[in-house]
């Protein structure tokens, strides 16, 4: 089977405080430390683990970004994915949801993708909204939230959280899966991973190899635009106390006094 | 002509989710609303819409919606696009209806704005505030004319009431491909808990990694229930597998508004705030007296949050006996 892990760079969320560029109104990339989203690593893990059960299959990390996203598949290499794509053209800079979808779609079509991962969301646009456009783009169903997949033959057969639960859903192969965060325990890279990583291939793909027009994506083909970034409204810090043993009276005299109790 | 606004009503045994209804009361508020409404109880329901704020509902009451994720009704709200111009198609942001809003936004080549806490509508068309990070707030639009997709954070609107308000009722009878039947629910599981769910319930307690171990989490749970509280976790002790992933609150889990949020053994991440915010008052227990949470919180309490919940579960059971 033919899968693809649909991953992205992202300014590290541990160390980066998210930036809009005032003039650009792009998100600031110089200066913070870029890493692979960490969502993309639970869905690296997850898909590794279901290329190996279902065997005999093939799995490409797929990234479209500027040349640096090149560290991010190397990492997804060192995983254990078994080559990797960067899709990287000036023109995409900018690019929103629609037009990422649209040059993903591409690419996959040009491979053949029986199975595609991607997270529910990422962690700096946290749209949510490419996965389901890659399907559309490729008129196959997409499974999201998935905590638990089974490829039975030509079927997928997910567990997707729920609000209330999770429900038990089921659809025909090619598809998109989304992994819910936290489903899948990570896996880390080896000293062994990261060595055989750089004997992995890493193949770039300009628009051009797509047959993508410059004009339909980035910030030519937005669908959407800022008109303005402000400030958000802080929300005021209140009293701080420190627990000298009468902590528990304190926070209820507070909450009898705001009627909370 | 005042702006058309369309909201997809998601039903849930047989009845309007609550998300729907704010976005509804919003959409009333900003034109005229019409909703659409789709499944095997599609037309029970549509009767009571009016009162929330639509002048029109488009029913479909048909079974496929209920067996079939997310392709049916795309195939639906795309045959009515073809139809009607509406100025935006107005969706609270929940699991449903995301995955049908991402499917929409691509075939019919719309445009599409996340997370957006609110919106105005004028002759320029969309404005919609949307929160970025922590201290941002970004003001965008759409950059064509036609329809677009809105997709709006949860709670960010209430409830609205429309006295008297008879929404007009057309039937429609969309065929399906047979695409559309692709992704079957082979079987919906509710994962029961007591109390009041974390959604809807007025006092919230959580818990995070500060606690130690997953059995301290009892004490979360002895806080909420003599406070007739839910209890809910960051991601990171569901990563941990302390607790399933229910009871995440935050930006990949729920959204929460209670009256009261008590933070216990929580850093304050901003993944974890996006989700609880918008709380009337905030409690936060933590041990470092630097931790983020604390420039939220209107009661910061430095201390460790093991020793503080029981007492404080202990006091507060003394003072209602
Ligand atoms: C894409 C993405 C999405 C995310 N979505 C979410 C989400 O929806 N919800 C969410 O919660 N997180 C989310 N996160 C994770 C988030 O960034 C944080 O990692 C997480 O919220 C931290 O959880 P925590 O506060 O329990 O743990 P920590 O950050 O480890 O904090 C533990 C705190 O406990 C304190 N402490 C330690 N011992 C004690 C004690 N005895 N008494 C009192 N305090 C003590 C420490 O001082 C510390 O501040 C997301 C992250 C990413 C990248
Ligand atoms: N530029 C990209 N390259 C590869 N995958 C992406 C890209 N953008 C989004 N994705 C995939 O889609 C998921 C959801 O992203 P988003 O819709 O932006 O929240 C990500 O976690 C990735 O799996």
């Amino acid at each position: 089977m033919k899968m693809f892990v649909c991953i992205k760079q992202v300014p590290d969320p541990n160390t980066a405080i998210s930036k809009l560029d005032p003039a650009t109104k792009r998100l600031v990339r110089s200066g913070v430390s870029l890493v692979l989203d960490p969502g993309d690593e639970s869905t690296i893990s997850a898909a590794i683990k279901l290329r190996d059960k279902v065997g005999n299959s093939e799995l490409v990390a797929l990234s479209m970004g500027p040349a640096s996203a090149q560290e991010a598949t190397r990492r997804a290499l060192a995983m254990g994915v078994d080559r990797a794509i960067l899709i990287t053209d000036p023109a995409l800079a900018g690019s929103d949801a629609f037009s990422t979808a649209q040059v993903l779609a591409a690419a996959l079509k040009k491979e053949g993708a029986d199975l595609i991962f991607c997270s529910t969301e990422s962690t700096d646009g946290y749209t949510g909204m490419v996965p389901g456009g890659i399907a559309e783009f490729l008129g196959i169903p997409q499974l999201t939230f998935a905590r638990e997949i089974t490829i039975e033959g030509q079927k997928a057969i997910i567990k997707r959280v729920i609000p209330k639960g999770y429900q038990t859903i089921e659809s025909t192969l090619p598809a998109v899966i989304t992994i819910a965060s936290g489903s899948y325990e990570a896996i880390y890279p080896t000293m062994k991973g990261i060595m055989g990583a750089k004997k992995k291939t890493l193949t770039q793909m300009s628009l051009a190899d797509l047959g993508i027009a410059a004009t339909q994506v980035g910030e030519a083909g937005a669908h959407e635009r800022v008109l303005s970034i402000g400030k958000a409204e802080a929300r005021a810090a209140g009293q701080i106390i420190k627990d000298d043993g009468n902590a528990a009276q304190q926070i209820a005299e507070f909450l009898q006094r705001y009627q909370l109790l | 002509m005042p702006h058309t606004i369309w909201v997809l009503v998601e039903l849930e045994d047989g009845a309007p989710v609550r998300s729907s209804l704010e976005v509804l009361g919003k959409a009333a508020k900003l034109g005229r609303a019409e909703a659409i409404v789709l499944g095997s109880a599609a037309a029970e329901v549509a009767p009571i819409l009016g009162q929330y704020g639509a002048e029109k509902v488009y029913v479909h009451a048909d079974a496929t919606y209920d067996n079939y994720l997310t392709l049916p009704a795309v195939e639906t709200v795309s045959a009515l696009l073809q139809q009607h111009q509406p100025s935006l198609i107005l969706l609270p942001t929940t699991y449903d209806l995301r995955d049908i809003a991402a499917r929409l936004n691509i075939r019919n080549n719309l445009g599409l704005i996340t997370d957006a806490t609110d919106l105005m509508l004028d002759a320029d068309g969309i404005k919609a505030t949307v929160p970025w990070g922590g201290e941002t707030i970004v003001t965008a639009t759409l950059t064509q004319r036609g329809p677009g997709i809105v997709l709006t954070r949860p709670k960010a609107f209430a409830v609205e009431q429309f006295e008297g308000r008879n929404a007009e009722i057309e039937h429609i009878n969309p065929s399906f491909s047979s695409a559309a039947r692709t992704i079957k629910i082979l079987e919906t599981v509710v994962v029961k808990s007591e109390g009041p769910a974390l959604e809807d319930a007025a006092v919230v307690v959580s818990g995070g990694r500060g606690l130690g171990k997953a059995e301290n989490f009892q004490y979360v749970e002895d806080l909420a229930a003599v406070l007739d509280g839910a209890p809910g976790a960051t991601r990171a002790i569901v990563d941990a597998g302390w607790l399933p992933y229910s009871y995440q609150v935050g930006q990949t889990g729920k959204t929460v508004k209670p009256t009261l949020y008590v933070a216990a053994g929580i850093s304050g991440a901003i993944q974890h705030l996006a989700g609880m915010k918008g709380s009337k008052y905030i409690v936060a227990i933590n041990k470092d007296e630097h931790a983020p949470i604390f420039s939220i919180a209107d009661l910061g309490v430095i201390g460790d949050a093991v020793t503080i919940l029981p007492q404080l579960t202990n006091e507060i059971k003394r003072r209602k006996a």
